[in-house]
């Protein structure tokens, strides 16, 4: 069974930087579709960046490209996601009558795949 | 406007400096660019962050026709022709966005709303929506920026990153300033923050603390029994909160110590696990460390207008967002009247989004939902949003084009200072011919329609018709 991790998506400044150039440009674009993982995930999953991995929440399920975060910026078990389609592809509608679907800090499996044929 | 022309010559577009132009990419709302335009192109932004400079230097005019209808071009007024027909036509209109806009344009968006008898929420659902219901049931300990320039020694950001998210926060308000009360300015603050993650912004400070996933809740509750006085049990602590207790004791004592204390938070509270009830903790965190020193909490806002958003609808409706006007009266309800919720449960049959882009940031139910029904968008480039949209109006960028008012994240308004003219209209021209015309509509149908009239009160009685 895979295992469980614990994603955060948030924002980054060059997510930001890419925003202003334009949504559909190439800042935003790749920003927003790579996954950051501990460097202890990484090697446990035997990853490399530019590895591709998918991602499953309890709302859906992504497949995406990784890379390894800055040395000491997550600890294991927590990846980082900056906001975007995927992202939103994992959250789920339930507002638990606040307004704001559980946006950060929810659960999900990770797992190795081959890269997707182009 | 200060505009210092120059140069100028017959061939080369005229060279002009637009002094004190305001920033509205962040809440921050830095209002002291200088911004060199050269025709309708700013070259360069003096002072701004890299998410200003990025915002300035790429917004100069987009050669997209000013209407799509269909995503074919379309005359302005065939737009608005069909932004009336699609939102009088609608039994549960949904009006959403408008926090990258004019606190003028938003006055009358609020307009069309309650004209129509829409569900108005704003992007405040999906960042600070749960701040807001937060300060209705604790109450808000709150100040200026300029007294945290002048007062703070003592500065704790919880779940926010403002080095990504707001780059000139720490420069220009928060921690490097010389102020009144802290003459030596960032020596004499120190600087503490809490998150999950070692963020960019952890490396600026004089204490990080790292959290558990999830546990903000606990750690508020944790800190707020220490400020009572109360004995916690250690390893309890630990296990709840994955922090030494004596870590919290310390940064207790410190808060106790410090003369003016301040809480800046993020969507680190809002979006996760607790939302609202985290940010009630904090809240009344604030309130406790008040009986020993001076303490203020202020939420981190996002987009350059989100906080006139709040005061728009507020002063309109009576609530800040989430907030139904079909039955003629204001309604608010997080959670049902909440466009997340609105669009995920499949109810709006009509929306108009103004300066957001829920297709990128919704849940997929919500972006399903969105897209199946007759929708109208407004911003200034193109989006997931406005691809999808009936009608997509291509405006004029507020500050860069457009004059009119903003809020800062601490409720200051602030004027701008547009750097060039552009041949969009503005959101504010655009929502204003729509009102008139929905206004028309809603005239030419009134006597004959009785068969939706309980669900439109707001309608008939702007057409003298008692409503039930
Ligand atoms: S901090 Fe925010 S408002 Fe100030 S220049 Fe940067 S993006 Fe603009």
């Amino acid at each position: 069974m895979s295992k469980t991790y614990i994603i955060i998506p948030g924002r980054t400044s060059q997510q930001g930087v890419g925003i202003n150039e334009g949504k559909f440009e190439e800042t935003y674009q790749s920003e927003i579709s790579v996954l950051q993982v501990s460097e202890e995930d990484m090697a446990e999953l035997e990853l490399e960046a530019g590895d591709w991995v998918r991602v499953t929440s309890e709302h859906g399920q992504i497949e995406i490209r990784v890379k390894a975060a800055k040395k000491g910026e997550l600890p294991a078990g927590l990846l980082f996601i900056a906001y975007g389609d995927y992202s939103s592809r994992l959250m789920g509608a339930d507002t638990h009558g606040s307004g704001m679907p559980t946006s950060k800090g929810f659960d999900v499996t990770m797992e190795k795949i081959a890269a997707p044929v182009e | 406007m200060a505009t210092v022309t120059t140069d100028a010559s017959q061939q080369e577009p005229e060279l002009k400096v637009v002094e004190d132009a305001t920033c509205t990419f962040c809440g921050c709302v830095c209002d002291d660019i200088d911004l060199t335009v050269k025709g309708h192109e700013i070259t360069k932004a003096k002072r701004a962050c890299v998410l200003g400079t990025a915002w300035f230097l790429n917004h100069s005019v987009d050669d997209r026709p000013s209407c799509l209808i269909k995503g074919q071009p379309a005359s302005v007024e065939e737009g608005i022709e069909r932004a009336s027909q699609i939102l009088t036509k609608s039994r549960y209109p949904l009006m959403y966005g408008l926090s990258d806009t004019t606190s003028e344009a938003q006055r009358v968006a609020v307009s069309i709303a309650d004209w129509v008898g829409a569900n108005l929420d704003t992007t405040t659902s999906v960042c600070h929506g749960p701040s807001g219901m937060a300060f209705q049931g604790v109450g808000e300990v709150t100040c200026s920026l300029g007294e945290v320039r002048n007062r703070g020694d003592m500065i704790i950001f919880w779940g926010a990153n403002p080095a990504e998210s707001h780059p000139r926060h720490f420069t220009r308000y928060s921690l490097m300033p010389k102020g009144m009360f802290v003459p030596n300015g960032r020596k004499d603050r120190t600087c503490v923050v809490i998150d999950v993650r070692k963020t960019k912004s952890a490396n600026t400070a004089d204490i990080f603390i790292q959290l558990k996933p999830r546990s903000d809740f606990e750690a508020l509750w944790a800190l707020r029994a220490l400020a009572a006085g109360v004995e916690l049990e250690a390893a309890q602590v630990l296990a709840d909160t994955g922090v030494e207790l004596a870590v919290w004791q310390d940064l207790m004592d410190r808060m106790k110590a410090s003369r003016f204390g301040v809480f800046f938070f993020g969507m680190g509270l809002t979006m996760t696990r607790g939302k609202h009830a985290n940010t009630e903790a904090l809240l009344e965190l604030t309130r406790d460390m008040n009986r020993h020193t001076r303490f203020v909490c202020k939420p981190n806002r996002g987009h350059g207008n989100v906080t006139g958003a709040d005061n728009v609808v507020a002063w309109r409706t009576g609530y800040p967002f989430g907030v139904n006007l079909a039955r003629g009266y204001p309604r608010f309800n997080p959670g049902e009247y909440t466009a997340s919720d609105v669009l995920a449960r499949q109810e709006a049959d009509a929306a108009i989004i103004i300066a957001s882009d829920p297709m990128a940031n919704f849940s997929e139910p919500a972006r399903q939902h969105l897209k199946s029904i007759p929708y109208i968008a407004f911003d200034p480039k193109e989006t997931p949003t406005t691809r999808h949209a009936e009608v997509a109006f291509t405006v004029a960028t507020y500050g860069i084009n457009v004059p009119g008012t903003v809020y800062r994240m601490d409720d200051i308004p602030i004027s701008l200072r547009p750097a060039f003219e552009c041949h969009h209209p503005a959101d504010l021209e655009i929502l204003q011919r729509i009102e008139k015309r929905v206004q028309e509509l809603i005239a030419l149908e009134a006597p004959a329609e009785n068969d939706n009239s309980s669900l439109r009160p707001a309608r008939d009685l702007a057409n003298g018709v008692a409503a039930e």
